[in-house]
């Protein structure tokens, strides 16, 4: 949309910490036609070289999030800026510094993957047209399908049609990178090759905003995350601070598993509960040494096989954030 | 998009404050601007099956012709008034009595068979698909990110079908020509008028007929184009476009609509065969094109309006 649209105010909020930022959202909204409330009041500061995990169940705004960042849906009110520049208005210099996986890839069956990759280039008017075999091939490469450039993408697998819409990404050096949901479809060796690859992009200084609905995923290579349910951020940050906000458990393994819990309890520990040799309960708080309780189990005459606090996970502070799991949204 | 948004873009990213950081250097090249999309679009087009398709289907109608015409003229009489030949009916010229003295009249009679459905389907089809099409297949969202730009994607879609119309009416006139030279003799010829032209001066003709022809087909492919970014089904958007035509065809033959026939696209469609008269008779050939200029300009405006300000939401 290149023209300039009413909701697009003159004054623009720009607080210390946007500077840095790659995307900048205040008061994002979208109300689609029919009244439905996609997306509420949203503000998210994206910053720049992170990789940031949007999180959130089906139908909970994420992609008409992206949709609007990437300037192929207006809002209702409020502004976006990517890369410093407002959203929609600046299409044209935004996005060709922007590589994009929107909702899967969408491939012209016909073509072949390199010819898919060679119109997706056409279409960017920065894009030079002399190096564009030379960059085609090396975006092949990348996602590891160059053995199969030549084959009409119909006949392509999902992942493979996958790697083909990240190769598209990646067709030319990125200053940020939209992925939605970028590890659909991929065996367990793509998805693991998908977050190699964004940990190297990330590495070279690549801002990458990776949608999910696999938290281990997100937990894994994203250093900040943002939580949306029902239109609205529910929380964002580093994902270190997310999951502290949660607590980890205690976990003892013990083929006295009873008298464990009977003991634990006795010191104190809440919320234990048993499952076979597995003793759990809430880590007591701050100056109890866990230490003490090891002593006081092996005192008590419980063979202790196993000791510890568990990390709490960012699932569990997803859980405690939302206080469910991941249902659609009604 | 047009030079001056070019330039508008490198003046937009120069502004002070609002430039990236670390800023990568790309500028947006003119060529890469005008013809880049504009090639692949052309290349992408006519590599599909269908295309391929709906140019072999307008090939073979004046094989077909001509086959009919030698079969039923085999005697070596020259032909009687064919008057159930496509040509005749509907107010078009009676050229089809004259092929079998004539191989080239065969391209006349070709076009004449073509233009009222035949050609306009084709079009409708791949106007119709041009913006439902991409919609319909996702792609559309990975064009406007690239970022193809939404002024410049509409013009690519109606430059290539503009030119669709034009390889589509020289497919049907060059088959013609070709099954003309093998089937009928070829030499000079009679103008609808009576006078004699040579044969160099006929395929001249013939050439400007195909051209107006082509020409013809703009307005039509200005509505499908309207058509197609109004739903996100190809589909939808071909039959609509392809229903249309055939509608507009049979308001056409109704008398008591008299007074709105000469705004229908299609009105004046048959008016080439006046290139034939000695001399050329311009009237209905001028309100021919005024009328596809009209519609190109409603049509595409239509189509800019509402494609430019719709949310891409497939």
């Amino acid at each position: 949309m290149e023209e300039p649209s009413a909701t697009e105010p003159q004054k623009v909020d720009r607080g210390d910490d946007d500077d840095d930022a790659v995307i900048v959202t205040r008061a994002l909204t979208k109300r689609y036609r029919g009244g439905q409330l996609a997306v509420d009041t949203l503000d998210l500061t994206v910053p720049a070289g992170s990789v940031f995990g949007f999180l959130g169940p089906n139908g909970s705004g994420k992609t008409t999030t992206i949709r609007m960042l990437m300037g192929l849906i207006e809002p209702t009110s409020g502004t976006a800026r990517v890369l410093g520049r407002p959203m929609p208005r600046a299409t044209r210099a935004v996005l060709p510094h922007v590589g994009a996986l929107i909702e899967g890839p969408a491939l012209y069956g016909f073509l072949s993957g390199r010819d898919n990759l060679a119109r997706y280039d056409a279409a960017d008017p920065t894009a030079d047209p002399r190096t564009r075999r030379k960059r085609v091939a090396a975006a092949l490469d990348r996602v590891g399908l160059t053995a199969a450039a030549g084959k009409k993408a119909k006949a392509y697998s999902l992942g493979m049609k996958q790697r083909l819409g990240l190769a598209a990404a990646l067709l030319q050096p990125r200053r940020l990178l939209v992925l939605d949901e970028p590890t659909n479809g991929l065996d367990p060796q793509g998805m693991r090759e998908i977050r190699t690859l964004v940990r190297e992009l990330a590495h070279d200084g690549t801002t990458v905003f990776l949608s999910s609905h696999l938290l281990d995923e997100i937990e894994q290579v994203c250093t900040h995350a943002a939580v949306m349910a029902q239109g609205r951020l529910i929380t964002q940050g580093a994902v270190a601070e997310l999951a502290a906000g949660a607590r980890g458990r205690l976990v003892v393994t013990t083929p006295d598993a009873a008298d464990a819990a009977r003991v634990l309890k006795e010191q104190g520990v809440a919320d234990v509960a048993v499952t076979d040799d597995r003793v759990t309960g809430e880590v007591p708080d701050g100056d109890r040494e866990l230490a003490d309780l090891n002593a006081a189990l092996v005192k008590a005459g419980v063979r202790v096989r196993g000791f510890g606090a568990e990390r709490a996970s960012l699932e569990d502070a997803f859980v405690a954030l939302t206080g469910e799991g991941f249902d659609v949204a009604g | 998009m047009s030079q001056a948004e070019t330039s508008a873009v490198r003046k937009g990213r120069g502004e002070p404050g609002d430039q990236p950081h670390q800023t990568v250097s790309r500028r947006t090249t003119l060529r890469g601007t005008l013809f880049g999309l504009f090639r692949n679009e052309l290349l992408t087009t006519f590599r599909r099956w269908r295309t391929l398709a709906l140019l072999a289907v307008l090939a073979a109608v004046p094989i077909l012709v001509g086959i009919a015409v030698k079969i039923e003229t085999g005697d070596g009489s020259s032909a009687g008034p064919a008057g159930g030949g496509p040509g005749s009916g509907g107010g078009g010229p009676a050229f089809i009595s004259q092929i079998s003295n004539n191989g080239l009249f065969l391209v006349f009679t070709a076009l004449a068979a073509t233009l009222p459905f035949f050609l306009p389907m084709a079009i409708g089809v791949i106007a119709g698909d041009a913006i439902a099409g991409e919609s319909n297949a996702g792609t559309l969202r990975y064009l406007l990110v690239a970022p193809a730009g939404r002024t410049r994607l509409l013009l690519t879609k109606y430059a290539t079908t503009l030119t669709f119309c034009l390889v589509a009416t020289l497919v049907v006139a060059i088959s013609a020509l070709t099954v003309g030279a093998i089937l009928f003799p070829l030499g000079d010829l009679m103008t609808i008028s009576g006078t004699s032209i040579s044969f160099t001066e006929g395929l001249g003709r013939a050439l400007l007929i195909a051209l107006v022809v082509a020409a013809s087909l703009t307005g039509v492919a200005a509505l499908g184009l309207f058509i197609s970014t109004l739903t996100g089904s190809g589909i939808a958007a071909m039959a609509t476009t392809v229903g249309l035509v055939i509608t507009v065809q049979i308001l056409d033959q109704i008398p008591q609509l008299h007074a709105l026939q000469p705004y229908f696209f299609s009105h004046y469609w048959l008016s080439f065969a006046d290139l034939m008269r000695e001399p050329v008779y311009w009237d209905d050939l001028v309100k021919n094109l005024g009328i596809q200029a009209l519609y190109a300009a409603v049509f595409g405006s239509a189509a800019w309006a509402r494609f430019t300000t719709k949310d891409i939401t497939a």
